[in-house]
C-alpha cells in the first residue's frame, strides 16, 4: 500500500509541475470567461448597434397600426414616394425601406424591402411574418369572424414542466437547464476519459521505453505501480477539474462585476432613455417587453436551481472516476504492450469506439431520458458514465443510480484485473510485434 | 560459509522455450559471485526470479535462509542490464523516489544519499534533470539507485557497460568494497576478464542449464589439463611415456619454450626430475586455464562429464 502511494504521489508531482498542466489549468478558465466576455459583449453590442429603423411605405393602407416596436426595430411610416426614399436610404447603415403594394391582399409577392447592404434572414422572416398575419387577420375578419376570436385564437403556448418529488408535490423543473447540464457534464466527462486515459498510456508507454520499468518493478509489484499510477493520473484530473470550476467561478465573477453588468445595465439604460424621448407609447411596449425577458432570465435560474446540482456534482466525481479507471486501466495495458505510439494505434480504436458510442447515446439519451436505450446504455459500464451523466439532471430514480454504480464498480474491477494481467507480463516484453492472440495468451500467464 | 542465496531446482516456462531447467546455484555470503553464460542462456530469467519480479514455474529460491518474500526485496539492489531513469525529473528527487520504494524513508534516504553525492563528487547533480546528464553520468546515478539502501544482495546486470576505463575503476572499487563490508554481489557478465579479476564463485548457465558452478579455484582445477610450460636452454630429447611434448617453440636468444602433460599419475617432481637432466631449466609454470579458455570450452560442449554439476 505503501508503495501505491509513492508511485502516485510521483505522477501527481511530475504531472501537475509540468508546464503543460499549467498552462492548461490556467488557460482553460481564462478561455472560458473570455467566451463568456465575447457573449455579454455581443449582447450590449445588438442594443447599441444593432438597432434598425425599418422605414415603411403602405400603399394599401392596412398596416398602419400593425407593425410593433420592440428592442432591436423601430418601424416609421412614410409617405414619399419610393424613389425619394431610396435616395435618402443611401449611407443608413441602420435603416431598411419596406414598400407594401396597394394590392398585397391579392398579390401578397409583391412584397419589397430595400436597404443600403443585404437584408438579413432574421428581419426579413419578422417582416414577412408580420404581414403574412396580419393579411390573414384581414382575411378571416372579411370572411365574417371577429377580432376577438382571432385574438383568442392566437395564443402562445409555453408549457411549464413539473416533477413530482416523493411527497407528490410538483416542483418547477426547466427542462432546458436539464439539456443543458446533462450535455455538459456528459461531454465534461467524455473529455476527461478520453485525455487522461492517453495520459496513463504515455506514461506506462514513458517508462517502458525509458527502461526504468526493470529497476522499479524489482521493488513494486506491476499491478501496485499501475494501480499507483491510474490513481496518481486521476488526482491530476480532479485537481484540474477543481481548479477549473473554481478559477472560471472566480474569473467570471470579476469580469461580470467589473465590466459585465454594469455595462449592460449602462447600455440598457440608454436604450430605454433614447426610446423614452422618442415615444412614450414605445416606452411602455419595452417595459412589458424587457419585463418579459427579466421572466426569462428568473426563470432560467430557477430551472438551474430545479436541477439537483448537488447530485450532479457527486455523481459527476463517481461517474468521471469509475470511467477513468474503467478505461485507463485498459489503456495501461495497452502502453505496456507496445512500444512506440503506432503500435499503440490498433489497440486505441477498440477502447476509443465504446467512448465515442457513448457520447452518441448520450446525445440520443437527452431526448428521450427515460427510454429503453438510455437505461440500457447507461446500465452497461462501458458506456454508462457518459450517459448517466446526461440522464441524471432530468431525474433518475435512485435504484438505476445505484444499479448502475454497481455495475460500473464491477466493470472497473474486471478490466483493471483483466489489464494487470497483461501489463505484468507487457511491461518486460521486448523486440516483439503483439497482437491480440498473444495479449490473451498473456491473460493466463502463471506467476 | 553460509550461503546468503540458494535456488533450488528452479524451472521457468515460458511458450515456447524452458528458459531455465531445474537450475540450482548456491552464492556464499560475502563473495562475489560470476553469473556466466552466453545471450539467451537464462540468465536475466534467473535474477528476475531473485527479484520477485516473476514466480518459477517449479524450484524455489532461499534468501538467508528463508523462502522469497516480498519484504526480501529491501534487501536486494538490482542494476539491470537494459537500464533507465526518469528522463524528465530531477537526479536527486529520482534517487529519493527509488529509495523510498525500497523501504527507506525519506529522512533516511536523504542521509544515505547525501554520503553518495559527496563519494562520487556529484553534488552539483541534485537539481539537474536526468536528459540533462551524459550516459556515463546517468550510469553513476544507477549504480547509487542500486546500491544505496545498503541491500545485503546486489545484482548487477553487465555494470560496466557504458563507462570509461576511469570510471569503470571507481565502480569496480566500490564493488570491492561494498564486498568488504559484508554485501554480497552476484555479477552478470560477458567479459571474462573482469570476472578473473573480481570473482570469487562463478556459475554457468547454458541452454537454461547450470553447466560449472563453483569456487574460482575449483572450477580452474576442473578445466586444468595437467600441462606445463616449460622455458628452458639445450636440447629437449625424449621424455618417457608418463609426459606428452605438446609443442615446442625457439623462444630466441638460446631459449626454448615447450608445451607439457602429464598424462599417467607421475608427478611433478618427476617431470621436473627429467626436465633438469636435460637442460637448464629457465621457469616451470602449470598451465591454469583463463575464464575465457573454460567459457568457451565449456559453452562449446567440450566439457568433462564430471564437471557437471560440481
Amino acid at each position: 500500500m505503501k508503495n501505491i502511494f509513492l508511485v502516485l504521489k510521483r505522477e501527481y508531482l511530475v504531472r501537475v509541475r509540468k508546464k503543460s498542466f499549467i498552462i492548461m489549468t490556467i488557460l482553460t478558465p481564462l478561455l472560458i470567461a473570455a467566451f463568456y466576455g465575447i457573449m455579454v459583449w455581443a449582447a450590449i453590442g445588438s442594443f447599441q448597434n444593432d438597432r434598425k429603423t425599418i422605414q415603411v411605405i403602405d400603399k394599401s393602407g392596412l398596416f398602419k397600426t400593425k407593425f410593433k416596436n420592440d428592442d432591436n426595430t423601430v418601424f416609421e411610416f412614410k409617405d414619399e414616394p419610393l424613389a425619394d426614399a431610396q435616395k435618402k436610404l443611401k449611407g443608413q447603415e441602420q435603416k431598411l425601406l419596406v414598400m407594401i403594394p396597394a394590392d398585397i391582399l391579392e398579390k401578397p409577392s409583391g412584397l419589397q424591402i430595400y436597404s443600403d447592404k443585404s437584408v438579413s434572414p432574421l428581419v426579413k422572416s419578422r417582416i414577412e411574418r408580420n404581414v403574412q398575419q396580419e393579411i390573414r387577420n384581414i382575411k378571416l375578419t372579411k370572411a365574417g369572424i371577429t377580432q376577438q376570436v382571432i385574438e383568442d385564437a392566437n395564443q402562445d403556448v409555453d408549457a411549464q414542466t413539473f416533477n413530482l418529488d416523493e411527497e407528490g408535490k410538483s416542483q418547477s423543473s426547466s427542462t432546458t437547464a436539464a439539456y443543458i447540464a446533462g450535455y455538459a457534464a456528459a461531454f465534461l466527462l467524455y473529455i476527461f476519459i478520453l485525455i487522461y486515459g492517453a495520459g496513463v498510456m504515455q506514461g506506462v508507454m514513458e517508462e517502458k521505453s525509458n527502461r526504468i520499468i526493470e529497476v522499479v518493478i524489482s521493488s513494486v509489484k506491476p499491478y501496485h505501480l499501475m494501480l499507483g499510477k491510474i490513481l496518481g493520473v486521476a488526482a491530476v484530473g480532479l485537481t484540474q477539474f477543481l481548479l477549473w470550476a473554481v478559477l472560471t467561478f472566480g474569473i467570471t465573477t470579476a469580469t461580470q462585476t467589473l465590466f459585465g453588468f454594469n455595462r449592460f445595465t449602462a447600455a440598457q439604460e440608454v436604450v430605454n432613455k433614447q426610446t423614452a424621448q422618442a415615444d412614450p407609447e414605445l416606452k411602455k411596449e419595452m417595459e412589458k417587453q424587457q419585463s418579459g425577458m427579466v421572466k426569462k432570465v428568473n426563470d432560467s435560474i430557477e430551472g438551474l436551481k430545479s436541477l439537483p446540482l448537488t447530485q450532479i456534482l457527486l455523481c459527476f466525481v463517481f461517474y468521471f472516476l469509475g470511467g477513468y479507471l474503467l478505461y485507463s486501466a485498459l489503456y495501461a495495458a495497452i502502453g505496456a504492450s507496445v512500444e512506440n505510439q503506432q503500435e499503440a494505434g490498433q489497440f486505441m480504436f477498440p477502447i476509443m469506439m465504446p467512448i465515442i458510442a457513448a457520447i452518441f447515446f448520450a446525445q440520443l439519451s437527452i431526448n428521450q431520458p427515460d427510454g429503453a436505450l438510455a437505461f440500457w446504455t447507461s446500465m452497461i459500464p462501458f458506456t454508462s458514465p457518459i450517459v448517466m451523466m446526461a440522464r441524471i439532471p432530468f431525474g433518475v430514480p435512485a435504484w438505476e443510480i445505484a444499479l448502475s454504480m454497481v455495475l460500473l464498480v464491477l466493470g472497473f474491477m474486471g478490466t483493471t484485473w483483466l489489464a494487470a494481467r497483461i501489463y505484468r507480463v507487457g511491461i518486460l516484453m521486448y523486440g516483439k510485434k503483439v497482437n491480440y492472440k498473444e495479449l490473451s495468451k498473456w491473460i493466463f500467464y502463471k506467476g | 560459509m553460509s550461503n546468503i542465496l540458494e535456488a533450488h531446482d528452479i524451472v521457468k516456462q515460458y511458450a515456447t522455450h524452458r528458459a531455465l531447467d531445474g537450475v540450482s546455484v548456491s552464492v556464499p555470503k560475502g563473495t562475489i559471485f560470476g553469473l556466466l553464460g552466453p545471450n539467451g542462456a537464462g540468465k536475466t530469467s534467473l535474477i528476475r526470479i531473485i527479484n520477485q519480479i516473476t514466480a518459477p514455474d517449479e524450484g524455489y529460491v532461499l534468501l538467508g535462509g528463508e523462502r522469497l518474500h516480498p519484504k526480501h526485496i529491501s534487501h536486494i539492489g538490482y542494476l539491470p542490464e537494459e537500464r533507465g531513469l526518469y528522463k524528465k525529473m530531477k537526479v536527486g528527487e529520482q534517487l529519493l523516489y527509488l529509495a523510498q520504494l525500497k523501504g527507506l524513508s525519506e529522512r533516511e534516504a536523504m542521509e544515505k544519499l547525501k554520503i553518495w553525492f559527496k563519494k562520487f563528487d556529484i553534488k552539483t547533480w541534485w537539481a539537474k534533470n536526468v536528459e540533462d546528464l551524459s550516459k556515463g553520468m546517468q550510469q553513476k546515478v544507477q549504480f547509487v539507485a542500486t546500491v544505496m539502501h545498503e541491500p545485503k544482495l546486489i545484482i548487477l546486470d553487465e555494470p560496466f557497460s557504458g563507462f570509461d576505463p576511469i570510471n569503470a575503476n571507481l565502480i569496480k572499487d566500490e564493488i570491492l568494497e561494498l564486498r568488504d563490508k559484508g554485501s554480497t554481489i552476484i555479477f552478470s557478465t560477458h567479459r571474462m576478464e573482469s570476472v578473473e579479476e573480481l570473482c570469487d564463485h562463478i556459475a554457468l548457465i547454458h541452454k537454461s542449464k547450470v553447466i560449472l558452478n563453483g569456487s574460482k579455484k575449483a572450477v580452474k582445477d576442473q578445466f586444468k589439463d595437467n600441462s606445463f610450460e616449460v622455458s628452458y636452454r639445450g636440447e629437449l630429447g625424449d621424455l618417457p611415456s608418463d609426459f606428452e611434448v605438446v609443442s615446442t617453440k625457439d623462444e630466441g636468444e638460446g631459449i626454448s619454450q615447450a608445451n607439457v602433460r602429464i598424462v599417467s599419475d607421475a608427478s611433478v617432481n618427476q617431470l621436473v626430475g627429467h626436465l633438469i637432466s636435460q637442460v637448464e631449466l629457465v621457469s616451470f609454470r602449470e598451465n591454469i586455464p583463463s575464464f575465457n579458455e573454460i567459457f568457451i570450452k565449456a559453452v562449446g560442449g567440450e566439457i568433462p562429464e564430471e564437471a557437471l554439476n560440481l
